[in-house]
């Protein structure tokens, strides 16, 4: 599905991101926290392809589509407008909008939307025409802790029913504790993986589940912020 | 004023403040508390009161003056208007988006637009003549010039998640133009706009009381002239209004659907 062989990024004299491996099979929900400035932007803008590396090569197949933070929607164009950009047919954004549960709002513009369904949008928009790729750019950390919980559920449903290879990063330990089946804990600049972790409880699973509680310590004290 | 619904009192309240300053004006000249020059066989009224003012209206309006004065003046108001808006946005988007223009064409167009609209009259007259001509032509030299700088600044604070989404959806070239940059900017052009329609009435005015043939800047160099200040009072007047309403005009554009987050927010 993608793999990076010795990718590594310097801006100048500043390595930003220490070479590195990784392959991502199809179907897996791959997550990577790290704190701020560990290339963890670097990294995603290298995956969707803004980015050459200055080392390595990263193999893809298929399309990708990336869900970003905030105001990745078009403002000018209507919610409607704005799926249609990813959509093959008419049909398939109707379908998208019910699926995300916006059919009332089609003809609303972002601005007149709350921040959890401007990011439905965003993620009715990145999964419209058969997507094989799902990169998530802290999709979520935009929005108050209530409604990340809620779009951690809705993003559960909707990759049971439209199943994708999904590469979330995130410097919120617990979304991807929540939500990923390998999670890849980064350390500060040049990054570097200090620890791989999986976890094999099915989605979706609920925030203070033990499992979920357990991989948010290993985490935390994979960046040393726990003992 | 609570009770008063909202688009009432935007209504009431401006029309309130106007029947106030034309009233102290009625007032004002009827007690002659307004300075008269009074000569042997004639007076001239420096401060016209409303009842001649309007009168002069009727004047002008009865001869066709007024009319043919308007129709020219904004007839090269707005054929300037829409060749400055071409070039101006057409130029702002190029300069905003490509970094080789930009570094080329900025510091010219800054210039420009740092020269005074008034420095331009003597060099496009002497060159060109009276007329249509001269007015269009300093109009145009005079604003596109704001136009393209601010379209390029707009065109620099489109956020750069903006085009990298305009990326991931493979939309580029001439479409990416047309329907990621330009809408993007859309709501701050309609504000360029706007700040570029009054400068440009200031030179229309400006331009026509030296090269003018007819137009209101002419009738008002004219009255002028003539000493002639009722004449005067009823074409600043008219250029008031009508600046106003053309301005009214181009808000109805920020009332278009795909632009109203721009304003919204």
């Amino acid at each position: 599905m993608m793999e990076l062989r010795g990718v590594g990024h310097s801006f100048g004299s500043v390595e930003v991101l220490r070479p590195l491996d990784l392959t991502v099979a199809r179907g897996e929900f791959v997550g990577i926290v790290g704190p701020s400035g560990s290339g963890k932007t670097t990294l995603l803008s290298i995956l969707s392809g803004h980015l050459k590396p200055s080392v390595g090569a990263v193999t893809r197949t298929g399309k990708t589509r990336t869900v970003y933070q905030s105001d990745g929607l078009f403002p000018w164009r209507t919610v409607r407008g704005n799926i249609a950009l990813g959509a093959k047919s008419p049909a398939e954004v109707s379908e998208l909008l019910e699926l995300v549960g916006l059919t009332e709002f089609a003809d609303a513009f972002p601005h007149q939307l709350s921040g959890g369904m401007r990011q439905r949008v965003e993620l009715a928009r990145a999964l419209a025409g058969d997507t094989d790729l799902l990169l998530l750019d802290e999709p979520f950390s935009a929005l108050d802790y209530l409604t990340r919980l809620k779009m951690r559920a809705e993003l559960s449903r909707l990759l049971s029913e439209r199943p994708r290879t999904v590469l979330l990063v995130t410097h919120d330990i617990e979304e991807a504790a929540q939500l990923a089946d390998r999670v890849l804990v980064l350390s500060e600049r040049p990054a570097v993986v200090r620890q791989t972790l999986t976890l094999s409880t099915p989605r979706p699973r609920e925030v203070t589940s033990p499992a979920v509680v357990e991989a948010t310590h290993q985490i935390l004290s994979a960046l040393g912020l726990e003992r | 004023m609570k009770s008063v619904p909202v688009p009432l009192r935007g209504f009431l309240l401006p029309l309130l403040t106007f029947g106030i300053v034309i009233g102290f004006w009625w007032l004002a000249a009827a007690r002659g508390w307004l300075v008269r020059v009074t000569g042997e066989s004639t007076h001239i009224d420096l401060f016209p009161s409303p009842t001649q003012t309007i009168a002069v209206f009727r004047e002008l309006a009865t001869s066709g003056t007024l009319l043919s004065d308007i129709l020219a003046s904004v007839g090269r108001l707005l054929i300037a208007y829409t060749l400055s808006g071409a070039i101006g946005v057409t130029l702002g988007l190029w300069v905003g988006q490509q970094r080789l223009a930009r570094e080329a064409l900025l510091p010219l167009l800054n210039f420009l637009r740092a020269l005074s609209p008034l420095a331009w009259i003597p060099f496009v007259v002497l060159w060109i003549g009276v007329g249509d001509g001269p007015v269009i032509v300093l109009i145009v030299v005079t604003t596109f010039s704001s136009t393209a700088v601010a379209t390029a600044a707009a065109v620099g604070s489109v956020p750069s998640v903006t085009f990298k989404v305009a990326k991931d959806y493979g939309i580029r070239g001439l479409h990416l133009l047309s329907g990621v940059t330009f809408p993007a900017i859309a709501p701050q052009i309609i504000t360029i706009l706007r700040v570029t329609l009054g400068v440009a009435w200031l030179v229309l005015i400006a331009a026509e009381t030296v090269a003018g043939e007819r137009g209101l800047g002419f009738r008002l160099q004219d009255a002028n002239n003539g000493l002639r200040a009722d004449m005067i009072f009823a074409m600043m007047l008219t250029i008031g209004a009508l600046s106003a309403m053309f301005d009214r005009l181009l808000m109805l554009l920020t009332k278009i659907p795909s632009v109203r987050w721009g304003y919204d927010r």
